[in-house]
């Protein structure tokens, strides 16, 4: 059997954020076509780990290296981890008022695309690639010509993320708690998305707080960061015995260790 | 990592260059500097002007020298010297063009560089471009197919010779000669404009287009142009303009006049971006209008300005409403950068019922710059169910720069409804990170966002000017990333 690609290595990772140390030597690898969760509790640094590695400016890296397929990541600037096919699903999408969804998902579909040394996609095309994306997270139509998530609903504007990366198609997606703020119904919708989307091509990174994401978008593995690093590492049994035993567990068994 | 703050931006704004700087070497036709009567009669003469306009300029000029300057706009300038100023010069070469064929290779490189090639505009099928260079009319097309309809769009000079009765009959109407300071010098001294007239019923099918440019140095320019809707007629009018880069200061004074009589609609746009002078302050044109217009019954007038030049900017493009049943709208960005301030917003005067008034301003402050809005909704006591919405939002880019809002309402009529609404913002990191993670670069990002927020001003703009307020907007604000 040939080896997985890798599409990301991240390598004793230390980010700190105003002088405090947030990530403090975090280790992850993630191949191609696999889905990992990242869970853990309140302030163990999953965000950070998200805003990290899609370049957030306010987190500095001190020690560590980031392989991103081949390419050092900490080295790109946020827009050019974008285009090479780094993808982040905000946990609170932005709005931006008077900006049509379409024109910013053409503006930054172009932008990869010129990266890559393809030519700008012709309006029809796109159109006919928004009507297809769009079926993937039963996304309204109108909302696709509205301003970006502007006035949208919290379900919406998930919903929403996960049709912009159907329609970037990243190699890389993160999402960042995109359970959070769901019913039950937006949540099986945008899970349905997700799994829509993952291929032996792609990788996804779920960071989530429950297991509950997880019955819908299951993963290959499950990771517990705590304290700023992975302490357990399991499939997605690990996630089951997590939400029955609560992190606690995870702390005692540091503890006694 | 190349991470963009809003210091860098702040400091990119500061570096923004301005791009039309440039003279077009074309030789002059001047008249001594300074203001005085035989200078009028000067300037009068050499236009070949019947008697009327003169005695109308020396009594303007009678006007305006017991009038002074105001000062009670939200800006400091040095005060222009009017004894220093020439207040005539024309291209020596007076001929008139029959195509833009004929048109000289350093016009036509003018117009490239104002990114309006003529080749661009000829694709720009059904505009009409009336290029006025230094205060006279060099050129005129689609001429032939307007005046099949009865229109008449020309230089206000040759409205004068050609139309006397039609110039006389409504010149200062609207602004009158001792409306302000500036209208007094503008009635007194200026030389060339636009006049436009559209005859009972008709639809102006093309969009009429201007495209002002200061280009001697040390010459004030004072343009006048009239507009005139006859009774259910039709005219969107596009005004747009730059100023090459020049160290001392400019003044501009015109004066625009627009009449909608009865169920009649006029449409003017405005893109201005003329020298906002340099980024410690010095040099740009000093910008000081008077626009009105009237709506008889039924009538409406929509004002539309894009606003990213000059160095101080006073004007407030207002509308009279005195017929019943008419409309009165006033759309604007106003950008200010470095030390450019603008003191701009709009006069709504509602003499008649039902009349109707809206107000959305859209001001961006950056570099240093001081914007203001100042408003005036003025509601008479003939005025029943008048209505108003003011809307005024401001966008701070650095935290040097300042945005004043100044809305005056005066309201003597009980039915009248008046709501006014304000924000003020700061650019969002966030957006711009959002953008960022999607792949788009920080400048399109900006130009993006801004272009959002300003978005209900621009699409209130014909297709091919807002494209160029878009840009417009882009050079602006735009940064070399880096």
């Amino acid at each position: 059997m040939t080896q997985k690609k890798k599409i990301i290595e991240i390598k004793n990772l230390h980010a700190s954020i105003d002088g405090k140390e947030i990530l403090k030597g975090l280790t992850l690898t993630i191949n191609a076509g696999e889905v990992h969760a990242i869970m853990g509790p309140n302030g163990a640094g999953k965000s950070t780990l998200a805003s990290v590695l899609a370049g957030r400016e306010e987190y500095e890296v001190t020690e560590g290296e980031v392989l991103f397929d081949g390419v050092n990541l900490l080295e790109l600037s946020p827009e050019e981890r974008a285009r090479e096919g780094l993808f982040l699903a905000f946990q609170y999408p932005i709005e931006i008022p008077g900006v049509s969804n379409i024109n910013f998902l053409r503006t930054a579909l172009n932008e990869i695309r010129e990266h890559k040394g393809e030519t700008p996609i012709s309006a029809k095309e796109f159109m006919a690639l928004v009507r297809e994306k769009s079926k993937i997270v039963e996304l309204d139509a109108k909302l696709a010509s509205r301003s970006v998530n502007e006035g949208f609903s919290g379900g919406e504007k998930k919903k929403n993320e996960i049709f912009q990366m159907a329609m970037l198609n990243p190699k890389l997606a993160i999402l960042d708690e995109t359970d959070s703020g769901l019913d039950i119904d937006a949540l099986r919708i945008v899970a349905n998305g997700v799994n829509k989307l993952r291929s032996d091509e792609n990788a996804i990174m779920v960071i989530t707080h429950y297991q509950r994401l997880l019955d819908y978008i299951v993963p290959d593995f499950v990771h517990v960061l705590y304290d700023g690093k992975i302490v357990k590492t399991g499939g997605k049994d690990l996630a089951l015995e997590l939400e029955e035993k609560g992190y606690d567990w995870i702390k005692h068994d540091l503890v006694n260790n | 990592m190349a991470n963009y703050t809003e210091d860098d931006l702040a400091k990119d704004l500061e570096q923004q260059e301005y791009k039309f700087g440039f003279t077009t070497d074309i030789e002059s036709d001047k008249i001594p500097k300074g203001l005085n009567e035989d200078i009028i009669r000067l300037i009068s003469k050499k236009k070949e002007e019947p008697e009327w306009l003169l005695e109308y300029r020396l009594k303007a000029y009678r006007v305006w020298k017991n009038m002074v300057e105001p000062e009670w706009a939200h800006v400091e300038y040095e005060k222009p010297k009017f004894d220093e100023i020439i207040y005539y010069a024309a291209p020596k070469q007076k001929k008139k063009y029959e195509s833009w064929d004929d048109v000289e290779p350093e016009l036509k490189e003018t117009m490239k560089k104002l990114g309006i090639s003529m080749e661009e505009q000829k694709r720009l099928t059904g505009v009409a471009v009336d290029f006025v260079m230094d205060s006279v009319s060099v050129a005129t097309s689609f001429k032939e197919k307007l005046k099949e309809l009865g229109i008449i769009f020309c230089s206000f000079s040759e409205a004068v010779q050609e139309y006397p009765e039609l110039v006389k009959e409504h010149l200062g109407t609207v602004v009158p000669m001792t409306d302000n300071f500036y209208a007094a010098l503008n009635s007194a001294v200026f030389t060339d404009g636009s006049f436009c007239y559209i005859p009972k019923g008709v639809k102006c099918p093309m969009e009429l287009s201007t495209y002002f440019r200061i280009n001697e140095s040390g010459t004030g320019q004072f343009e006048r142009t009239l507009v005139v809707a006859d009774e259910g007629s039709y005219v969107s009018y596009l005004e747009g303009c730059t100023a090459p880069q020049r160290d001392e200061n400019q003044l501009h004074a015109a004066v625009v006049e627009l009449i909608a009589k009865d169920n009649a609609e006029i449409k003017y746009s405005t893109v201005q971006n003329w020298y906002p002078g340099d980024k410690d302050g010095k040099g740009g044109v000093y910008n000081f209008v008077t626009k009105r217009g009237i709506c008889e019954r039924n009538a409406k007038i929509s004002w539309t300005q894009v606003e990213t030049g000059s160095a101080v900017t006073w004007k407030y493009p207002s509308c009279i409403l005195k017929g019943d049943n008419s409309v009165g709208e006033f759309y604007s960005v106003a950008v200010t950068n470095n030390y450019q301030q603008a003191d701009t917003g709009t006069k709504m005067i509602h003499l008649g019922k039902n009349t109707k008034s809206t107000i959305i301003s859209k001001g961006i402050s950056a570099g240093k710059s001081q914007n203001s809005y100042r408003g005036l909704v003025q509601v008479h006591a003939s005025a029943d169910h008048a209505r108003n919405f003011s809307q005024c939002d401001s966008l701070l880019m650095t935290d040097k720069c300042g945005a004043h809002t100044f809305p005056y309402i005066e309201c003597k009529n009980k039915t009248a409804k008046i709501e006014h609404e304000a924000t003020t913002s700061k650019i969002g990191e966030d957006q711009i990170f959002y953008c960022l993670q999607r792949g788009i670069s920080e400048e399109k990002a900006i130009s993006m966002i801004v272009n959002g927020y300003c978005k209900e001003v621009l699409n209130q703009l014909p297709m091919e000017f807002a494209v160029e307020a878009q840009k417009l907007l882009t050079i602006s604000l735009e940064g070399s990333v880096g």
